[in-house]
């Protein structure tokens, strides 16, 4: 790895980063709350969600969103992405069966609170597969970086 | 139609080359080709929510796979021949196309409108019975929420897998694994 890796990139990158990674996590955030209404949803979402903490690491250098963001803390947030996701599964035993949408009456058809557990079932998936790819990434490219740099 | 097969075209080439090419660099940047061509084909065919994921995917995929493979040194060995490979890949093939050619000659269906006999009643049902106006998150997260359980059983398998074998801790280190052998 150059030196440039290790501190980000250049300042034109970085300034770009500063004024669009909000704009990039705001349309991940769009993108899986309206899963129920356009194109989209939990996993197309979550993905965008965690490649807006990737643009931070790429632009910034390694460092910058483990402040933010641990291996431990993203490991935490996929898991409780998965149980809630099997909680609101286990949650509809009691009305009928296994995933059953108990929630359904509420809301009109088209509004952004509609579709009974649908957009909380799209939440949990988000908060498993950002979390989790996020998790990855730190594992396989910023934490190898630092062993590598030890090395050196 | 004629876009559908430039695109295609497109993207065999783009994985030809990401084979045979030997910087690495630019085997990546095919293999995104294939991606980015497959995720305009999903939109060009009507599907946004399958190109919206295929795209961020594919970026994701590909940003790993620059970071993960670069710099590296990953050494290029030539594969060692296999006796009857030619023959035995040509039966192979042979064999698929004649399954095919059996289970399909019936005849198709035209290209993009295929065979709607249990999928029908998901767009008559769908918004009065979930509520949700999009279809398509109505049967992932609905009507076949077991399906997208097993999928984020499968993530979160592989998301264990690697954090298990990339582990830091419990890890024996370099000396001591020298230290053993002297």
């Amino acid at each position: 790895m150059s030196k440039e890796h290790e501190h980000g990139m250049s300042v034109i990158v970085k300034t770009v980063t500063r004024l669009t990674v909000g704009l990039i996590f705001l349309y991940g955030m769009y993108i899986v709350l309206h899963g129920h209404i356009t194109p989209g949803g939990g996993f197309a979402g979550g993905v965008i969600i965690a490649l807006s903490f990737i643009n931070l690491d790429l632009a910034f250098g390694g460092k910058v969103s483990g402040k933010v963001f641990s291996k431990g803390g993203t490991s935490l947030v996929e898991a409780l992405g998965a149980v809630m996701f099997l909680a609101l599964a286990l949650m509809g035993l009691q009305y009928g069966g296994f995933f059953d949408n108990f929630l359904h009456p509420d809301g009109e058809p088209g509004d952004l609170v509609s579709a009974g557990i649908i957009p909380l079932e799209n939440i949990a998936i988000s908060l498993k597969v950002g979390a989790g790819l996020f998790g990855i990434f730190l594992t396989l490219i910023v934490l190898q970086k630092f062993e590598s740099e030890k090395k050196q | 139609m004629i876009e559908l097969y430039v695109l295609l075209g497109l993207m065999i080439a783009g994985a030809i080359i990401a084979i045979e090419v030997k910087n690495l660099l630019s085997a990546v940047v095919a293999v995104g080709i294939v991606g980015l061509g497959l995720s305009i084909i999903f939109l060009l065919l009507k599907a946004p929510d399958v190109a919206l994921t295929q795209i961020v995917v594919e970026i994701a995929a590909v940003i790993l796979l620059i970071r993960a493979t670069l710099h590296r040194d990953i050494a290029l060995k030539p594969c060692g021949s296999r006796p009857f490979g030619g023959f035995l890949a040509i039966l192979f093939l042979g064999l698929a196309v004649l399954a095919g050619a059996l289970t399909f000659s019936g005849g198709l269906n035209p290209f993009g409108s295929p065979l709607m006999t249990v999928s029908e009643f998901y767009p008559m049902n769908a918004v009065a019975g979930t509520g949700a106006v999009n279809v398509v998150s109505s049967v992932i997260l609905d009507y076949r929420a077991y399906d997208t359980l097993g999928e984020a059983t499968v993530l979160f398998t592989a998301v264990v897998g690697v954090l298990t074998v990339m582990r830091s801790k419990g890890k024996k280190k370099e000396e001591d694994l020298q230290g053993n052998n002297e």
